[in-house]
């Protein structure tokens, strides 16, 4: 406390010659700082200074570089805790846009332009990368399979493989038909009547993959006269509907047609 | 506290890509790094989707190609763009170490960052050969005479062949690990890039003017961010005009005919970014001196840094003889595509001559020869 008493006293001791040193330099610095705080930016529209001046250096300018009354704050402080845009680089051999000229609408317009490229660079980037997983053309060529049944007797079935899974082919016998479309909707897990599920009743064309967990059923096996699934005891009648069983849905009939009366194709 | 100082991986990234202090003064000359990086992602893309069609197997590999080129989507452009990518990265690669020479990039502090380099150049050199080998095109040949030069080792050099080999001629085990080293280097690669910044951001980048330049920076973020994507642009231009209109220009059509280990073409060449190492192999009649050459070739390269490297900025003798030292790489190139003749036999002794003396005479000499532009003018 004391200590600070004698400080205060001393102060105007100390600093009274220091003032009288440096105050014109300071005068001036500040001087110059303060026009470009609050002149025009146009070096050219800039006062000179005048000749003979010593002091041109940044740093001197910045050092006391303070408007009168206008912060207690010490100069180095104020410029480090609120740095300004005035920053003094050598111009003399560039040329300014004249305040309001800089050209923002332009830039700004270039620039929006440029991002709408990018991203449709970016969409299509992704779209051709993403798209080149999906199947390749000879894949979508095997996608169609003709099926010749002349060979399919009657009450035998066949198997072919579609899209790497096996269908199966029947060619129903007219009691088979006849039994199919007799079993009543109710009875059915999965109603579906049997002229639905053939374009021609005596060929019935479905997919032999267990609708339950995937595994292949056994045909002329179970107890509805159809498929039998051996993994979790599935049984599916003539019609390939889901009868006994783990199975929620009837063995799923692939999209195909006839394009003679003795040929299918499928997919 | 900001997001970017507060959490650990932002604060890295806002350290080492956005706030990193960057010579104000850098030129286009210091674009080429990041385009590497941006080529190297480019093959890893490329790359990754080419394998999902690509069968690595003797007897379906050139087919694949072929499927990939009329049956896959987009297959095509996945196809050049790979081929032609890995020419644009070794363009870009080429150029970004003629800076390194050019400006002394090398010298004492960075020396970590020119080893590093030449490693990846060495890697990169070895993926994009494996890599050509790939379509069992003709290019096969091109692998069963850099394989052989193991030969080249005594005593042992044979069993080593046979071993690389993975049995007594470039066949399907070769093609295999092929296949899988291709696969795994540019992840090395990509490992060693980041080691190479690390290895920069140590001390910083030069600049073009060679002196001190850690009072004038500039963020990198805001300021070498958007230069930086004005040279991606261009590139990106270049890119898609060779892929899209030449994609065969840089290629050789060799490689689009199917392997056949009975019958040599007749003007088997290497792709055109080894045709500098390929001229100064066949520049040197013995074949193990020609290996060793070549060795030698990358052992001086690594030395570089520690037999003094300076740049050429304000030395004009040193820039000058870089001049001639990008002559004779060059020359060095088209001499490899040519056929051997006394000719080019005799030219392509000396540009070797040259490369040597420039790599280990010239430039640790030069700097004690030319110091400053002051001194040179008392």
């Amino acid at each position: 406390m004391a200590l600070r008493r004698v400080v205060a006293t001393l102060m105007p001791k100390i600093s009274q010659p220091v003032a009288e040193t440096v105050g014109p330099v300071a005068n001036h610095a500040a001087s110059c700082y303060s026009q470009m705080l609050a002149g025009p930016l146009d070096f050219v529209e800039r006062p000179q200074q005048p000749a003979g001046s010593t002091f041109r250096s940044f740093a001197s300018d910045a050092v006391t570089a303070l408007k009168e009354e206008e912060t207690k704050l010490t100069p180095t402080n104020r410029i480090s805790m609120s740095p300004t845009p005035y920053i003094k680089y050598d111009e003399h051999h560039h040329k300014r846009f004249a305040p309001g000229t800089e050209g923002r609408p332009f830039a700004y317009f270039v620039q929006t332009g440029g991002r709408f490229l990018y991203a449709s660079a970016a969409r299509l980037a992704v779209l051709k990368i993403v798209l080149s997983l999906s199947a390749a053309a000879d894949t979508m060529a095997v996608s169609s399979l003709e099926v010749d049944l002349s060979g399919v007797e009657e009450g035998s079935t066949i198997t072919v493989k579609w899209r790497g899974k096996p269908v199966f082919i029947r060619h129903r016998t007219d009691a088979e038909i006849q039994e199919s479309a007799e079993v009543a909707l109710s009875e059915l897990r999965d109603a579906q009547k049997d002229v639905d599920r053939a374009v021609n009743p005596k060929y019935l064309v479905v997919v032999g993959i267990c609708t339950h967990l995937g595994c292949v059923p056994i045909a002329g096996a179970g107890n509805y006269h159809g498929w039998f699934c051996p993994c979790h005891g599935s049984h599916y009648d003539i019609s390939g509907r889901i009868r006994e069983g783990p199975a929620p849905y009837n063995l799923e009939v692939p999209e195909y047609r006839f394009v003679d009366e003795k040929k299918i194709v499928i997919g | 506290m900001r997001l970017h100082n507060k959490v650990q991986l932002f604060s890295v990234i806002n350290s080492h890509l956005i706030s990193y202090p960057t010579p104000m003064n850098l030129n286009y000359s210091w674009n080429w790094g990041s385009l590497a990086g941006l080529m190297l992602a480019s093959q890893l893309v490329t790359g990754i989707l080419l394998a999902m069609h690509y069968v690595g197997h003797v007897d379906y590999a050139f087919a694949s190609v072929q499927h990939i080129m009329t049956d896959v989507p987009s297959g095509i452009i996945l196809r050049y763009a790979h081929a032609n990518g890995a020419s644009l990265f070794f363009i870009v690669v080429y150029v970004h170490i003629l800076r390194g020479f050019y400006y002394g990039s090398g010298t004492q502090p960075r020396e970590l960052v020119w080893i590093t380099g030449v490693i990846i150049l060495l890697v990169m050199i070895i993926t994009a050969f494996i890599g050509y080998v790939l379509p069992w095109g003709m290019s096969f040949w091109g692998a069963t005479v850099i394989t052989s030069l193991a030969t080249a080792i005594p005593v042992v050099g044979k069993h080593i062949m046979y071993w690389l080999w993975g049995g007594f001629s470039v066949d399907n085990p070769t093609l295999n690990r092929f296949y899988s080293f291709h696969y795994t280097l540019p992840f090395v690669l990509a490992g060693l890039s980041v080691f190479h910044i690390a290895a920069l951001h140590q001390y910083g980048s030069t600049n073009p003017l060679g002196v001190n330049a850690q009072s004038s920076t500039l963020a990198f973020g805001p300021y070498f961010g958007p230069k930086d994507l004005l040279g991606v642009l261009f590139l990106a231009l270049f890119f898609s005009v060779l892929v899209f209109f030449y994609p065969d220009l840089l290629g050789h059509p060799d490689n689009l005919i199917p392997a056949n280990p009975y019958s040599t073409p007749q003007h088997i060449v290497p792709e055109w970014y080894f045709l500098w190492v390929y001229a100064i192999l066949r520049s040197i009649p013995n074949k193990a001196m020609g290996v060793l050459a070549i060795a030698l070739v990358f052992a001086s390269l690594f030395a570089l840094p520690f037999i003094r490297m300076g740049g050429g900025k304000f030395f004009i003798l040193t820039e000058k003889l870089f001049g001639a030292f990008l002559a004779d790489v060059l020359l060095l190139s088209w001499l490899g595509g040519k056929e051997i003749t006394p000719v080019t036999s005799f030219m392509g002794l000396c540009c070797t001559a040259f490369l040597f003396i420039y790599l280990l005479g010239i430039l640790p000499l030069i700097g004690y020869f030319e110091t400053t532009v002051q001194s040179s003018n008392k």
